[in-house]
């Protein structure tokens, strides 16, 4: 019983290191990893640009106040491989984005994905391990 | 029965006295020999920078031996297996005491003031004090140890070009010979001399690299007297391997293995690098926008 009790808390222990989010150069410790926000707006800027793509979107929240939201991916580079570019997204582009949010409150991000006007999707993440699991979006 | 036995014995002494009478010695391999912690992804093709899909697998083709003294060539590690951001891959800094490098009492000192954004003990983005979120280059090992991307490997007959896509950096192996110079100031990248230890693998001693910058990601530490090793082993004519051990009797009580046998494949000569760089402008401006205020105190 003790040994599979052992087993158990290695085993869960190594998948929980293995689910952490691979987000280069300045990591994940600024978000909520067990939430995910679901935002939908239109696209102020699209940033392609090194350490991270930065998504700039006007958001509706539930009071109706539109709320600038900055979201954050991993860099070109990586998010080529993914099939991103630097001309996904136009000022003024309709989306709905899903984002880690910031664990201190502040309307800012890390992309899970995002759906175009068209339906289209686009992944940020090349696992699903992290998916979030708790949904914290506000009510549209 | 008996001739066979004694055959089989003389063989046994034959192979152990050969390499002895020939001059051949055992080329030095890295201390550790350990698996990469890290998976061995390999898609089924990648991009290059001119949006040309390169196929990664060549199916039902056996690769061509290696040729004698040639790691040249334009190495792709993968999309994620180089990102390495725990940390030296063997030795990923995850809260496991058992992967922890050897310090000494002082390397252990200078690791707790470091303060990186990766690993297990991962600050706020606006809270590091990772030389490199400055604007420092990354340095040796580090380049090896952290978002080493596709790497182009130029051979000359004194020398070895390694031109990394991360940072659009490139240093220097010279291989006509030469010892180190008795006074080596010190170098972001250090000063490297490279010796073919076998047909296929070129050892890569690198000394004197300028104390500012860490081992890797995970903010550990190195003195001036850092000796570094790099393996580079060319597996077949398709394939290298890339093994990295670390030095430094100031920081670590014994040298330690950071990376062992990085996979790479070999891509195309017209393979296009894509542009890595951390311009300056660009991160100040991530700073601005997001960095800064997401490690500002809970706003609600």
């Amino acid at each position: 019983m003790t040994r599979k009790l052992v087993m158990i808390v290695i085993l869960g222990s190594a998948i929980a290191v293995a689910c952490r989010p691979a987000l280069a150069h300045h990591g994940a410790a600024a978000y909520d990893t067990t939430k995910t926000v679901t935002l939908k707006g239109t696209v102020a800027k699209w940033l392609w640009s090194n350490p991270h793509c930065l998504l700039l979107l006007d958001a509706t929240d539930d009071n109706g106040q539109v709320v600038h939201w900055v979201a954050e991916t991993q860099n070109p580079l990586s998010m080529s491989n993914m099939g991103w570019a630097n001309d996904s997204f136009k000022p003024g582009d309709h989306i709905t984005l899903r984002v880690t949010p910031s664990k201190n409150g502040t309307p800012i991000g890390l992309v899970v994905d995002v759906v175009l006007a068209n339906g289209h999707k686009l992944n940020a993440r090349n696992f699903v391990a992290d998916e979030p699991k708790t949904d914290a979006s506000p009510k549209q | 029965m008996r001739i066979s036995r004694v055959a089989g014995q003389a063989a046994i002494v034959a192979l152990l006295v050969a390499p002895l009478l020939h001059g051949q010695v055992e080329p030095p391999r890295p201390t550790e020999q350990i698996p990469l912690s890290a998976g061995s992804e390999t898609p089924e093709d990648v991009l290059d920078g001119w949006h040309r899909t390169i196929p990664t697998k060549v199916h039902n083709q056996k690769s061509a031996p290696a040729p004698r003294h040639d790691i040249g060539g334009t190495w792709d590690p993968g999309p994620t297996n180089g990102i390495q951001g725990s940390g030296a891959p063997n030795r990923p800094d995850d809260g496991n005491p058992a992967h922890e490098p050897p310090f000494t009492p002082l390397g252990l000192e200078l690791m707790q003031r470091t303060k990186p954004t990766g690993g297990f003990r991962s600050v706020l983005p606006g809270e590091t004090n990772d030389p490199m979120d400055q604007g420092d280059p990354q340095g040796m090992p580090r380049e090896d140890l952290y978002e080493l991307r596709v790497t182009q490997i130029v051979q000359m007959p004194e020398k070895v070009l390694v031109l990394y896509t991360f940072g659009r950096v490139w240093r220097v192996i010279w291989t006509d010979g030469r010892d180190f110079p008795t006074n080596m100031e010190p170098r972001w990248f250090g000063w490297s001399i490279g010796k073919w230890v076998d047909d296929t693998t070129l050892l890569v001693e690198t000394r004197g690299v300028d104390e500012r910058t860490w081992v890797d990601r995970a903010g550990r530490p190195h003195s001036a007297d850092m000796r570094v090793l790099e393996w580079f082993h060319r597996v077949d004519r398709d394939h290298l391997e890339l093994s990295v051990e670390v030095d430094d009797a100031k920081m670590y009580m014994k040298p330690w293995v950071a990376s062992y046998k990085m996979p790479f494949n070999l891509r195309p000569p017209d393979y296009d690098v894509r542009e890595m760089i951390y311009a300056p402008s660009d991160e100040n401006e991530y700073h601005r926008l997001l960095a800064d205020p997401v490690s500002k105190p809970n706003s609600h």
